[in-house]
């Protein structure tokens, strides 16, 4: 042993180890770990398949391809300009429905690395949900490709489209954590999660414009949905300012509280209990 | 040579002294049980058509544990399967939170709690160990600049960019193994990994084990291996049923735990720690046909093994074995000492020379000699057993196989049948 080593005993710092949490280890490491398994899972969804990322796009294309004859060909939608909207919209609730999807499920599918590292627990659902914007990212470029080709002028607006993937992307995440912690008790969760998201897509003017709705209690009810408020205004600033903004469908500021109010509550909450189950999510797999 | 006894020695074996520095893992009363669910209900029907309170059995995992570990110790946690050790493992690594109790630690910690865990087989041995170096709690650069030396250590600097779906076990191994060395955390945690690779990498990881012993890291090993905890640990502890059962020189507590394994007959009594075995093995050594002491013999020579023993207390009907091991953990050869030769009885303060002539067939390597000594003819009942008494190399040209044998070979060239 060298002689420093014997060198009286200089007092070492004791830090309590409290045992594993949802975002233990600083921040630095938590958006390093959070940022290299995303990517790395980004890579891996698209490795061994000939066409690659073609097919994240091929299928909101497909559902695309048939809505559109459905409502044009066979309903007769009268709405201007519907195919981009309903493109877009498909798009961006594909984050929506990717991102929780996959997150579900997440911890569960990486057991291994929950059972045996240290770890700050968020990273995993987190990292579903990156994944899907990355992919919505890239489909996004597709779209107002799309939206240009088929004669829509660009639009100052357009600069607003961060906005909306940001109000998207919180709820996604809110909502990816409360789904992956209780997944780990219920495991039925996942199951019911694929229809109530499946529910959603219709609960949300996706693929109708929701002027086309009397007033009513269904109205009322679709006015609850956080997504009803953001996909509207989301049509006002990329497709056509001439449709009625959030503001306008809700009626008054007011009529926009329980919307904004479940927003808030669902990434509240899912932060909430993701951060109390954390701790226990390795003995409980 | 060194010999390795069961001697009730000083608290810090191995001529180093930990007084002096500072603990830097400290453990106080950590208490951890796991809640069984008779039924285990995980669906949310059953959740809502259980009336009654799920019936739960409560697993005491750890029973008020408590230790300290100062710098630079090599400390062996050793216990039965289900004794609690991977749980306490578990607790210092903030897998899991304890029920009660406080562990302090000072500085970085890297758990390997299993080789390679994480590994993705998409990815390749680049980032992989970019992808673990920083789930381990590096920085990404941190992790790069690691990259040479893992790969360097693990020999695959040509596979660098390989997927490792397409590795070989063998491969595989070596890069977990190679990762978690160059690592460099202040404390490691490992679980059970001493023995992977090929003899030649085996030597390897055993050389870095001797290193880091002598080091300024503090390692805690948790192993079933009584041989590494004796060869490796300044210090262990044995957990038996989530409490402590024994804390100290190794080579004591690797006794107890055996005796607790073979659940001795009733004679072996209370065992208290740092009691002297009944029979200590008190010089070991080699000769050669000379009657000369060597440290070393060549294949094929003339070996002799000759051991002095002293008993401590009277032993009852004791027997005596002997096995030489070799590097992979195989017994190669063993021998004991005929029951009829030896006495009913041995008093205290009597000693015992053993001289043992060996047809030496020993292919080439290390062997590590291990003993061990029951009573009342019973194997069952250990007086002692020391997994390391005396080691030696043969030297010579290597074959095939972990024994030799004088072979005679006819070889014979045949012209094939015309077609």
């Amino acid at each position: 042993m060298s002689a420093e080593a014997q060198a009286p005993a200089q007092p070492v710092e004791l830090r309590e180890v409290r045992g594993p949490s949802a975002t233990g280890g600083g921040s630095r490491r938590f958006f390093e770990l959070l940022w290299l398994i995303s990517a790395t899972e980004f890579k891996k969804s698209f490795h061994g398949t000939a066409f690659g990322y073609i097919w994240s796009l091929v299928r909101p294309l497909m559902l695309f391809g048939v809505l559109l004859v459905v409502f044009t060909r066979i309903l007769k939608f009268e709405v201007p300009n519907y195919p981009v909207m309903l493109l877009f919209n498909l798009v961006v609730f594909g984050f929506f429905q990717e991102g929780t999807g996959a997150a579900v499920t997440s911890v569960l599918a990486q057991e291994g690395i929950v059972r045996k590292t240290q770890f700050p627990r968020l990273v995993i659902p987190l990292s579903s949900v990156m994944v899907a914007l990355f992919t919505v990212a890239l489909n996004l470029v597709a779209v107002f490709g799309f939206i240009f080709i088929y004669g829509i002028d660009p639009m100052w607006t357009w600069l607003f489209l961060p906005v909306i993937i940001l109000l998207v992307f919180a709820l996604t995440a809110g909502a990816s954590l409360l789904l992956s912690a209780l997944n780990v008790r219920f495991r039925d969760i996942a199951i019911i999660w694929t229809v109530v998201a499946q529910v959603l897509l219709y609960a949300t003017p996706i693929i109708y414009p929701f002027e086309i709705i009397y007033p009513g209690l269904l109205r009322d009810v679709l006015l609850c949905n956080p997504f009803t408020l953001i996909f509207e205004q989301a049509r006002v600033w990329i497709i056509d300012p001439a449709a009625p903004s959030a503001l306008d469908i809700a009626g008054s500021w007011v009529a926009m509280l329980p919307a904004a109010a479940i927003y808030v509550l669902t990434c509240i909450l899912g932060v909430w209990v993701f951060k109390r189950e954390a701790p226990k999510i390795a003995e409980r797999l | 040579m060194a010999v390795d006894t069961t001697q009730n020695g000083p608290a810090t074996p191995r001529g180093r002294e930990f007084d002096a520095e500072p603990v830097v893992i400290e453990a106080s009363g950590v208490t951890k049980s796991f809640r069984l669910p008779v039924n285990k209900i995980s669906s949310l029907k059953e959740q809502i058509t259980t009336f009654s309170r799920p019936d739960y059995r409560e697993l005491h995992a750890l029973r008020d544990v408590s230790f300290e570990i100062r710098r630079g110790e090599f400390f062996g946690i050793v216990g039965r399967n289900g004794s609690g050790k991977s749980t306490l493992l578990k607790v210092l690594a903030s897998i899991y939170a304890a029920d009660a109790g406080r562990v302090r630690m000072a500085g970085r910690l890297a758990p390997f709690i299993e080789l390679g865990v994480g590994f993705n087989p998409e990815l390749t041995a680049r980032e992989n160990v970019e992808l673990n170096g920083v789930m381990m709690g590096l920085e990404r650069r941190q992790a790069r600049g690691r990259l040479g030396a893992v790969l360097e250590f693990a020999e695959l600097e040509e596979f660098v960019d390989m997927k490792l779906k397409n590795y070989s076990s063998g491969m595989l191994v070596r890069l977990a193994f190679s990762v978690m060395i160059q690592s460099d955390a202040e404390i490691l945690l490992i679980d059970e990994v001493l023995a992977v690779g090929d003899a030649s990498f085996q030597q390897k990881c055993a050389d870095v084990f001797h290193e880091m012993r002598d080091s300024e890291r503090t390692v805690i090993l948790v192993t079933h291996d009584m041989g590494a905890v004796e060869h490796y640990c300044h210090r262990a502890m044995l957990l038996h049923d989530g409490e402590v059962r024994g804390m100290g020189d190794p080579g004591e507590v690797a006794r107890k735990y055996l005796r607790l394994n073979f659940e001795s007959a009733p004679s072996s009594g209370e065992d208290s720690l740092g009691e002297v075995a009944d029979i200590v093995v008190e010089d070991a050594w080699l000769e050669d046909g000379a009657g000369q002491r060597a440290a070393n013999v060549e294949k094929g020579e003339e070996l002799h093994f000759c051991a002095e023993l002293e008993a401590k207390r009277d032993v009852e009907g004791p027997t005596f074995g002997f096995t030489f091991a070799n590097p992979d953990g195989v017994e190669v050869m063993g021998f004991g000492i005929p029951p009829e030769e030896l006495p009913e009885r041995i008093a205290a303060g009597q000693r015992i020379r053993i001289r043992s002539k060996v047809e030496n067939r020993l292919a080439p390597g290390r062997y590590v000699v291990r003993c061990w000594i029951h009573r009342n003819r019973n194997i069952s009942d250990i007086v002692l057993y020391s997994p390391h008494i005396l080691d030696f190399v043969v030297f010579g040209k290597s074959e095939a196989g972990v024994a030799f044998f004088e072979t005679e070979v006819e070889f014979e060239l045949k012209e094939g049948e015309a077609r």
